[in-house]
């Protein structure tokens, strides 16, 4: 087995060229680039068999995914940020027309204003689509998991695409060890491209995605999509079991660190989570019982997993990366409208909203989340959701006012 | 032209690929000019559709295409086009599906999408030089919401949303000179009334390969406000009074097919129509019919030196 050291978008791209792609629709967008680069320049040598087309917008490029999958080719593309948006009206079309296709997005916070750093709403805003989301937090897992997101997408009984997401910089350009399964094992592993009964052809004609009229035949699919999607999760444990008879890893539905034994949790997505594990060790050094939950996937929601790992549990801090705006953190909605009504479930459910746009979550702001944690435990008080924000970084923000300010006052005056 | 096969009337396909009893409205331009194309055409096809009337044709369960169809967007239809000719490409040359079952990628939609929302991808695929056929059935106004305008409805019109004395006060978009200056490889304007034309260009549209536009006009009885029955009369005027030029685009020439001898004034085409009835009651808008006049006289001097 071959280990290398490279970033989470080379990682991307490994897990496209194992599981044996024909087609990539593409276009640009930071931080995304490398990925189609590299499947680029592997196309180019020869290292690949197949086609890139650069389309002239993302819009068209999950049209073209979503229609080339359709069509009965096995089809990865990649996006970021504003690009999943502005595909966002064929996010949900393809979707529904139960394209299986893999779709990796390097997560990146969304205008205004417009940045480059990570956050995920840009996924989060895919939520309700039909595709299924798996969430990386090492470079591993990136490639692994668009190797079983294949075989999801694919699955007889759940037929629908899958985003694989990756933080943008702290994963899409951090280099990892990274173990490259043999080209052989992954081909078996996730075998030929299967679409069922999608595709046209001359002596077959098909109809794809045509219209309803009324309301019975449109909830009638869309439900199918909802049940598909529910499916996904026992057939995501199958696939996961295979992966680690056949790889030796395992990526489960929710990655459990110390939590069995644990009163206090940390539950977030995405990269941080490998920071929050090392508070976690810090912590328990200290005696404070505190563990980890990382839900893998968000949809479908594995419910009750979640709540069964966290009953009995005397407080919860959900730490979103994301912010709906007049709501708070998703996933602390998401995980307490499970938990609400379970007879075990933990009497306290914190939010705390953090690294937006690329902000950094310390180790002492993990720490601090661990103390009121522990004080809520205590009091059976749940507090007030909080931003993670320092007293030294307001204050720094407020020099960037002052001479944003300053400057357009002196322009005003000139004569 | 002398290598067609469709020299007279009795010539053209006497067979229809397009099933009866479709959900568009009576004597509707644009499927007359979709029946007349498929036939020509063929049922080798996989029809990618955007937004718009013939969205309609097909209606879960049913399908009057012989061929097959994938409903996309209005905005990316001809990206559709590029996944699905990818693919059709990529399983041929890796020996996953024999030639004789491919297809021709042909993407279906209105004014609306083929003039506004959809020339972004259009755009595109001309430049990655996409072999698929666009056929644009032009009834001038987003017909399938109610008529109004959209930036193929002619200068004058009144729509749902240019209701004031003057109608539409923009200019009918040029979407065969926009195709035009790219260099695609074949643009053609045809009309269902003019059958025979319509049948020589579909079948040198076949023979090709690359981008290829078909715009027919398409005479709208509900949008336009005229009786069904009218509705190839209207389109024989729109030719007659040479407001609707038949003209094609290959090998770098435009080529008018059919220069209108003794052009009728425009008038004879307007007063038919309810979309132009403000021009003449209760009193005539001279300056306005004059300026429609003016311009389809500049259009033709530069063409037959009248």
């Amino acid at each position: 087995m071959n280990r290398q050291l490279m970033t989470g978008n080379a990682a991307a791209a490994w897990g496209a060229r194992l599981a044996d792609i024909d087609y990539v629709p593409a276009f640009p967008i930071t931080p995304q680039t490398e990925i189609i680069e590299t499947l680029s320049s592997w196309f180019d040598s020869g290292a690949m068999q197949g086609r890139m087309t650069v389309l002239e917008s993302e819009h068209s490029m999950i049209t073209a995914a979503g229609a080339a999958a359709a069509t009965g080719v096995r089809v990865f593309t990649a996006t970021s940020s504003q690009g999943l948006l502005h595909a966002m009206e064929m996010i949900y079309t393809v979707a529904g027309w139960r394209a299986p296709f893999v779709l990796v997005n390097v997560s990146r916070g969304l205008s205004a204003p417009i940045t480059l750093e990570p956050d995920h709403n840009d996924v989060l805003a895919a939520r309700d689509s039909g595709f299924l989301q798996l969430h990386c937090s090492t470079c591993q897992e990136v490639l692994d998991s668009v190797l079983m997101a294949y075989r999801l997408a694919e699955h007889a009984e759940v037929r629908l695409p899958v985003i694989v997401n990756q933080d943008g910089f702290y994963l899409s350009f951090t280099r990892e060890p990274v173990q490259i399964p043999d080209q052989d094992q992954a081909k078996a592993f996730v075998g030929p491209y299967d679409g069922a009964n999608i595709r046209f052809r001359a002596s077959m004609p098909e109809s794809q995605a045509v219209a309803v009229l009324g309301g019975s035949p449109y909830s009638y699919f869309r439900y199918e999509c909802h049940l598909a999607m529910q499916q996904a999760l026992s057939v995501y444990a199958e696939v996961a079991e295979e992966f680690e008879q056949r790889f030796g890893r395992y990526h489960g539905i929710i990655e459990s660190f110390q939590a069995e034994d644990a009163d206090y949790l940390y539950v977030m997505m995405g990269c941080f989570a490998t920071k929050a594990k090392q508070a976690v060790l810090s912590l328990r050094e200290a005696g404070v019982k505190i563990g980890l939950l990382r839900p893998r996937l968000l949809r479908p929601f594995p419910a009750q997993q979640l709540i069964d790992a966290c009953a009995g549990k005397k407080a919860l801090a959900v730490i979103d990366q994301n912010l709906s705006m007049g709501k708070g953190g998703v996933l602390h909605a998401e995980l307490t409208s499970v938990l609400y009504g379970q007879s075990d479930a933990p009497p306290v459910v914190a939010s705390f909203i953090g690294g937006l746009g690329g902000r950094d979550i310390s180790q002492e702001e993990f720490f601090r989340i661990a103390e009121v944690l522990q004080i809520a435990g205590k009091s059976g008080q749940t507090p007030q959701p909080r931003l993670l924000y320092t007293q030294e970084e307001w204050t720094e923000f407020k020099k960037l006012q002052s001479i944003a300010v300053y400057e357009r006052h002196e322009q005003k005056e000139q004569p | 032209m002398s290598e067609t096969i469709y020299r007279r009337m009795k010539d053209l396909p006497s067979t229809h690929l397009l099933g009866a009893g479709t959900a568009t409205c009576a004597g509707c331009g644009g499927l007359q000019a979709l029946h007349q194309i498929y036939d020509v055409f063929g049922d080798k096809t996989v029809f990618i559709n955007a937004a718009g009337c013939m969205t309609l044709l097909s209606v879960y369960p049913f399908t009057p295409f012989s061929g097959s169809w994938l409903y996309t967007a209005m905005g990316s239809a001809p990206a559709g086009a590029q996944g699905v000719r990818d693919a059709l490409d990529i399983l041929q040359a890796k020996k996953r599906m024999p030639a004789s079952e491919d297809l021709t990628a042909v993407v279906l939609s209105g004014d609306g999408s083929a003039y506004g929302m959809g020339v972004s991808s259009t755009s595109g695929a001309i430049d990655r030089n996409l072999d698929f056929l666009y056929i644009c059935y032009d009834n001038e106004g987003y017909g399938n919401t109610g008529q109004q305008f959209s930036c193929a409805t002619p200068h004058g019109a009144k729509t749902a949303t240019s209701t004031g004395a003057s109608g539409y006060p923009g200019f009918k978009k040029d979407l065969f000179s926009l195709w035009v200056a790219n260099k695609p490889a074949y643009v053609a304007t045809v009309i269902g009334s003019e059958p025979l034309d319509l049948a020589r260009k579909v079948e040198k549209a076949k023979k090709i390969k690359g981008p290829r536009l078909l715009i027919a006009l398409a005479p709208c009885p509900t949008g336009w406000g005229f009786d069904p029955e009218q509705s190839s009369e209207i389109g024989k005027l729109a030719v007659k009074t040479g407001i609707w030029p038949l003209k094609e685009y290959s090998d770098g020439q435009v080529v008018h097919s059919k220069i209108p001898k003794n052009r009728l004034p425009v008038e004879d085409y307007l007063q038919r129509q309810g979309r132009f009835a403000h021009l003449f009651k209760p009193q005539r808008n001279e300056a306005l019919l004059q300026g429609i006049q003016r311009r389809i006289d500049d259009y033709w001097r530069d063409i037959d030196g009248t």
